[in-house]
This record gives C-alpha cells, structure tokens and sequence, in this order.
C-alpha cells in the first residue's frame, strides 16, 4: 500500500504542470480564479490549445485523437487543470457525445462529428430534460415520428445548459409511443443552425445569470442519417453515458483551488482588528471542511486506482457525486459567510472580465452570493443526489 | 499509488480475519465480557501464536517489522470482532514506546516478553486535568539517590487495572503543562505505592484510576533521556490513534452490514422495510461515512514517514472524522434496526457502543479538529 504517485506518475505532474504554466492564457485563468464570467470565447480558446497539445479527448482512444490516458493520468490532469485555474471544457460534445458516436456511431457520423468536436467547431448542447421528464427522465415525451427519410421532432426540452451559444444538440426523442417507457427511445443529432422550427428561450436563474434554457422543437426535419445507434435503443446510449469515466465528479480539484482561496480571503478580511481565520467559529468549519476534502480525496484516489486496476467505476462514482457536491455547497456557503455583510451586494456588472471597479465591497465578495445561489444546482443536475442514492440502494446495497 | 495490500499484508489481514470469524463469535465474546478480568488469556496466548503481538516490532526483536498499514489491517479484523484483548494498551501503547525510548537490555527485557505474550502493559499518561491533552502532568517523579520516587494520580488508564507492568509518564521537570520534562518510567504493577481502582467502560473494555504514592523505582526503570519523552509519546499516541480509527473502520463496517441485512429481512406493511425510501437512503448515508473513515484511516496509516506537521494533521483529521462519522454510523444503525437497536441481546448495539466511545480515547473530535485548526495551513497533497 502506497499512497505517493510513483516516480513516472510524478514526471507525468509535472509535465502536465510544466504545459499549463507556458499554454493556459493568464487573461482565462484570472477570470476563473476570480469568478468571473467566462465567454464562449474563451471557453473555445482554451480548448484550441488543448487540443493542439492533443490534450482534449481525456477519456477517447487513441484512434480517434483520445489522449489514451489511464484514469490516473486522467485524474492527475483534471487535478492540476482545477489548481491552474483552468476553464472546464464543455462537456457536452467532447466528454458526452462524443463517447456514444465512438461506441455506437455509423463510420460516417465518427468520421465527421469527432474531427469537428476536437476542432470546437460545433458548440453541442444536450437535449435530455423535459418539463414532465427530470429525475424520470425516460418518461420524456419529445417525439419523432419516420417520414421517409427524415424524422419529424415535436416537444420541448429545458435545463440546455449554453444552449444559447449551440449550434448542435443531442436528444433523447420517444420513436415509439407504445413500447415499455425506456424501449421507445431514440439518440438523435440535431443541427440547431440549419433546421427551421427550433427556438431557444433563456431560463434566468435565481443569480440572474443565464446559463440554462428551453428548447422548442416545431416539426423539426431531421435525417435519418443523424440517428445514432438503433431506433428505439437510444436509452443504451444515455446509460452508457451515465456510466462513462466519472472519476472526475468528486471535483476534488476545483474544491482544493477553492478551498486554498477561501484560506487567503480569511486571511485577509479582518473582523474586529483580527484575521478572520482566527475567528474560533469560522476556523472550526474551515477544519471541518478540510477534514472531509482529506476523506473525499482519498476516496476519490481509491476509485480511480481501482479503475486503473481493470475495474469499471459503477455506482461508487455515485458516492463521489454526493460527497463532491455537498462538500462544494459548504466551501460555497463559508465564502458567503467570510464575506460578511458585503455578501449583500447585487451588482452583477462586478462579475465581468473587464469591470475595472470600484467594487463596492471586498473584490471577492461580488460574486460569493451568487455562487452559492448558483450551486445549489450541484446537488440537482447530473442525476439529482438522492437519485444517485436511490442508484446505489439498488446497485450496491441490493435493496 | 497503489491501494493493494502486500501480501504479507493480506496474510495478517486472513489470519485475524479467521480467528475472529472462526473463535470470536457474539456468544464467544460474552463470555468474556462476563469474566473478571474482562478478557481471555487463551485469546492473548493465541495472538502469541500467531505472531500478532510482535506486529509493530522489528525482526530483530522477534517481530513482524510492520507499519501504519499493518495495524490498520490487525485493528480492522478486531474492530470487525470486537475484540477487547488488551492490544492497544500493551503492543501499541507500551510496547512501541518501549521499542523507541529503551536501551538494549529494556528491550530485550520487555519487548521480548510482550511479543511472547508473557507480560501485559498499561501506559499510565493521561491525567484528569488534561482530559485529552497528554502534556498537562502533574504526576512527578523526583530523584532518589539514583532512582525516582514517583506520585501522582492516572485517569481512565486503558487495562490498567489488569496489566502486569506500567509504562508511566511523569515530570521530571518544567510546568505542568509544559512538552519538555516528560520522562517515562516502567512501574510493575503491584509494586507498593500503586493502587487502582479498575473498572469495566461502556464499550467492553476495561480501565483504571490510578494513584502512584510515593512509588520507588531504580535508574533503570526511566525509558530514554530524562525529560525528553515527549516525541517518542507523540509517535506511540499517533500510532494508537490509527489503531483506533482502523478499529473503528472495521466496527462500522460490521454495523453498516448487519443493519443492511436487518432492514431486507424486517416485514413491517406486507414488505422488507429496506423497501421504504427513507430507510435506503439512511443506509446509503451509513455507507458514505463509512468510505470516508476508510479512506482517512489509510490516509493516516501511510503517513507515519510524512515531515511532523503534516504526519499530525492527517491523522487527528482521521480521529476527527471517525467520531464525526461514527456517531452518526452508530445512531443510525440503532435507529434502523429501531427497539432491536436498543437490547442488549442483539450484537449491533455493542457495535454502536464501540464505535461511539472510541470517540472518547486519546482525544475526541473537537480535541482533534482543534488540533487540525492549528495545522490549517500546513500544505496537504496526497499523494
């Protein structure tokens, strides 16, 4: 048993180390340290670079461009992004889709929608959620009906993260309406820029940032060819995506970077003519907080040796999911309170790149309300806790 | 990284898993609870046999050479047991500390009689005043032509009333409270001066108050340098508090499946009650806790070579979270298992019992967590 990466593993660190200090533009992480918002620019820049370096596709083979990486490559990667201050790349076309057209995509559909991903020429977005259809998910109604050789797709889907910026979607549409509830569901690609009948609405929420929205499907044409997979098999597609490479959902990364932050703003705040972080109530949680970071961490350490081992991560990344997200939740909710009385605030303006201040309260403390307001959403999306409970009550604990 | 055990490691791990599986069974256990001195002598003499008491001890010295991982593995199968031997007080607590401060003939003396089973140990270092804090002693040991005289009260010393000999910590010099002018003296039991008042703790121990009156020692009885006990009292107490939170681990892991087995087997409403939302999602937060006390422990267990601070810091985060996540391991367990929970009769409750106590040796989690607030910024990457 050994704890410490091994001395290849620690060449890798610094490799990894030695590419973000030269390759990730200071302008990017500034902003993603600083919790400012982040354009689609440069999320699309970032990911140019990434994938110069070849660095893009974590979790795809080599053949089509992957990094081939083991799940300790991998995590150390992510690990290091998270510190660097890094932007995460959008998912949904390299680490979502992407994954399903490799494993069950026509040559074709491999042959032209990888390179364009790797290239970030399209902006995907994921077209899963319904209004009637959340945790249910397999009780969506969108439907798409065969004529010749295009489909015809009615219904609306929510939750499309960035989906103002997309330019395609991936759906869960019912094909059949008379099968059992998860045999009459289908995998398709839509092209949001060339159909006609598609309307995107923004969803502005409790933040008032917008980062989600409803997309409106009106007899929308879409080929036959931009089915992926089997008709009436698409719920495969979406398991397997469930299932794939989740080593990264504890956020262990993105939770020390926040963590070591939220150490130096308590540093720095002073109450009462002493550091904050000498307050007895406030370095008690701060303790707390990094007590269970430690148990995470190793947790997640555990999983992803397992994964190098041959094993497939199942419903223990669910474990991961609660304990990352609710651990989260708390370092969100500290820089709240570390903020004090200027946690108050609502000056949206202050959350731009390039607003140059005066800030009415310390710098850190523009956005410390709203991000914990906005992630309360960690502990919904992605298959809501108590779902990825309910997944390992059954999976793991065989009840 | 690698999270496999060796497998010297698995060996330890299959022969205590098969005494406790195979001899330590609840009625078994009972048995012993029952008995005066709280624990059985065929069981320690079995230990004996088979090398279990030689773990943290060099080859040279007749033992298994093993580290924070081998304890972990022995205290894990007699967590999943159990087992109330007195283990910790006299391999971990005394024996290590006699194997770092000793000279050649003290080991040789008393190492060698612990491994072989020979001699029981208590470590007499706590004193009311400092509830956990092990530096707060008033107990003194003053020179005495060229031996000590010592006096002094012990409290809730771990099978003090039992042991043969013990390893006590007194002052030689500084204040009370000071970390300099901690000496370690080996005092047999049953030497005149000592009395004790032994008696049985909530979680099937044993334990003793104490009181050394005018006890007489020779030099050879003092363990190391004069007043310079402290480190090697840090390292053992570090040690025992791996061993404690290994035991922990492997406790709740016993308290998670037999609830786990319970709840399918229980018929309230026509159904297994495990069917009921609520309760599964109770359980799954059972075993979320459990992972983390699993991961912290080996974190701690791996860290014995880690610089001071850091060795420090993950392993009272270790203690910490195993009384954070014990407690609630062990009153959801009796929940779960609901009036069965609380009888004597049925094996979870002294399981919770265990668990929830084991918050009370060597610091409990506010102790610990106190502890990590004054390590806060040293830097902590895994791996």
């Amino acid at each position: 048993m050994d704890i410490n990466y091994t001395p290849e593993e620690r060449a890798f660190r610094d490799e990894v180390r030695t590419f973000l200090n030269d390759k990730l533009p200071a302008d990017i992480s500034r902003k993603v340290k600083e919790h400012k918002r982040l354009g689609k620019e440069d999320t699309v820049r970032w990911q140019k670079i990434l994938n110069e370096q070849g660095w893009l596709a974590l979790h795809w083979p080599k053949e089509h461009g992957g990094t081939g990486w083991s799940p300790i490559q991998k995590h150390i990667f992510e690990e290091e992004c998270a510190e660097a201050g890094a932007p995460t790349v959008l998912p949904f076309g390299v680490n979502m889709v992407a994954p399903v057209i490799i494993k069950f995509g026509t040559q074709e559909q491999k042959d032209y929608y990888l390179p364009r991903i790797l290239r970030s020429d399209d902006w995907w977005c994921q077209g899963y959620s319904e209004p009637g259809a959340g945790s249910d998910l397999a009780g969506l109604k969108t439907r798409a009906v065969r004529e010749g050789d295009h489909y015809i797709v009615n219904g609306q889907k929510t939750w499309t993260t960035l989906g103002q910026h997309a330019n395609m979607i991936f759906c869960l549409v019912r094909t059949d309406p008379d099968a059992k509830k998860q045999e009459g569901i289908s995998f398709l690609l839509i092209d949001m820029e060339k159909s006609e009948g598609i309307t995107v609405r923004p969803l502005i929420t409790l933040d008032g940032e917008h980062e989600v929205n409803e997309v409106f499907f009106d007899n929308v044409k879409v080929p036959v060819e931009n089915l992926v997979g089997e008709e009436n098999k698409g719920w495969t597609c979406a398991k397997y995506l469930l299932t794939f490479e989740r080593t990264g959902i504890a956020g262990v990364g993105s939770s020390k970077a926040a963590l070591a932050h939220l150490k130096q703003v308590a540093r720095e705040q002073i109450v009462n003519g002493k550091p904050l972080i000498e307050e007895p109530h406030f370095r008690a949680r701060l303790a707390d907080v990094e007590m269970e970071l430690m148990s995470l961490e190793m947790t997640n350490l555990r999983t992803v040796a397992a994964a190098e081992a041959g094993g497939v991560p199942g419903a223990e990344s669910s474990f991961l999911k609660i304990m990352g997200t609710e651990l989260r939740q708390e370092i969100t909710d500290l820089f709240r309170r570390a903020a004090g009385p200027h946690a108050l605030p609502f000056l949206p303006e202050e959350l731009e790149g390039d607003f140059e201040g005066p800030y009415v309260g310390p710098e850190f403390a523009a956005s410390v309300a709203s991000r914990y307001f906005n992630f309360r959403k960690l502990s919904i999306f992605g298959g809501s806790n108590e779902i990825q409970k309910n997944i390992i009550s059954k999976m793991i604990l065989g009840l | 990284m690698d999270f496999k055990l060796s497998d010297e490691q698995r060996m330890l791990e299959e022969t205590v898993g098969r005494l406790v599986r195979d001899t330590y069974t609840f009625d078994a256990r009972n048995k012993i609870l029952e008995s005066e001195q709280g624990f059985s002598t065929d069981m320690w003499n079995q230990f004996a046999e088979l090398g279990l008491l030689g773990v943290p001890f060099s080859e040279e010295a007749g033992g298994f050479n093993g580290g924070g991982p081998e304890l972990m593995v022995v205290a894990e199968g007699f967590g999943r047991g159990l087992v109330v031997e007195p283990y910790l007080a006299t391999v971990v607590l005394s024996g290590t500390l006699i194997d770092k401060l000793g000279d050649d003939a003290q080991k040789e003396q008393w190492v060698s009689a612990i491994i072989g089973g020979e001699t029981r140990f208590a470590l007499a270092a706590y004193e009311a005043r400092g509830r956990y804090d092990h530096t707060v002693v008033e107990t003194s040991a003053k020179k005495d032509g060229d031996g000590y005289v010592l006096s002094g009260e012990k409290a809730v010393v771990l099978h003090g009333d039992s042991a043969d000999q013990l390893v006590v910590i007194a002052r030689t010099g500084g204040d009370a409270d000071a970390r300099d002018g901690l000496s370690a003296f080996i005092v047999d039991a049953n030497a005149d001066g000592v009395s004790r008042k032994g008696y049985p703790t909530i979680d099937g121990l044993h334990a003793a108050e104490i009181t050394l009156s005018n006890v007489k020692v020779g030099a050879d009885a003092l363990l190391g340098e004069e007043g310079k006990a402290i480190d090697a009292l840090e390292a053992t107490l570090d040690l025992a508090l791996i061993t404690l939170c290994a035991e922990a681990s492997g406790a709740m892991e016993v308290a998670c499946d037999q609830t786990l087995e319970y709840i399918k087997e229980r018929q309230q409403f026509g159904v297994p009650i495990g069917k009921f939302q609520a309760l599964q999602h109770r359980m799954v937060e059972m075993r979320m806790e459990l992972e983390k006390v699993r991961s912290i422990t080996m974190l701690a267990a791996c860290s014995l070579d880690a610089p001071a601070d850091l060795r420090k810091k993950r392993i009272s985060a270790a203690k910490a979270q195993v009384g954070k996540s014990g407690r609630k391991v062990a009153e959801e367990a009796i929940q779960l298992f609901g009036g069965m929970g609380m009888m004597e009769e049925t094996p979870v409750s002294h399981y919770a019992k265990r668990i929830v106590m084991i918050d009370h040796w060597f610091g409990d989690r506010e102790y610990h967590l106190g502890i990590l607030e004054t390590l806060i910024d040293v830097d902590d990457h895994a791996a």
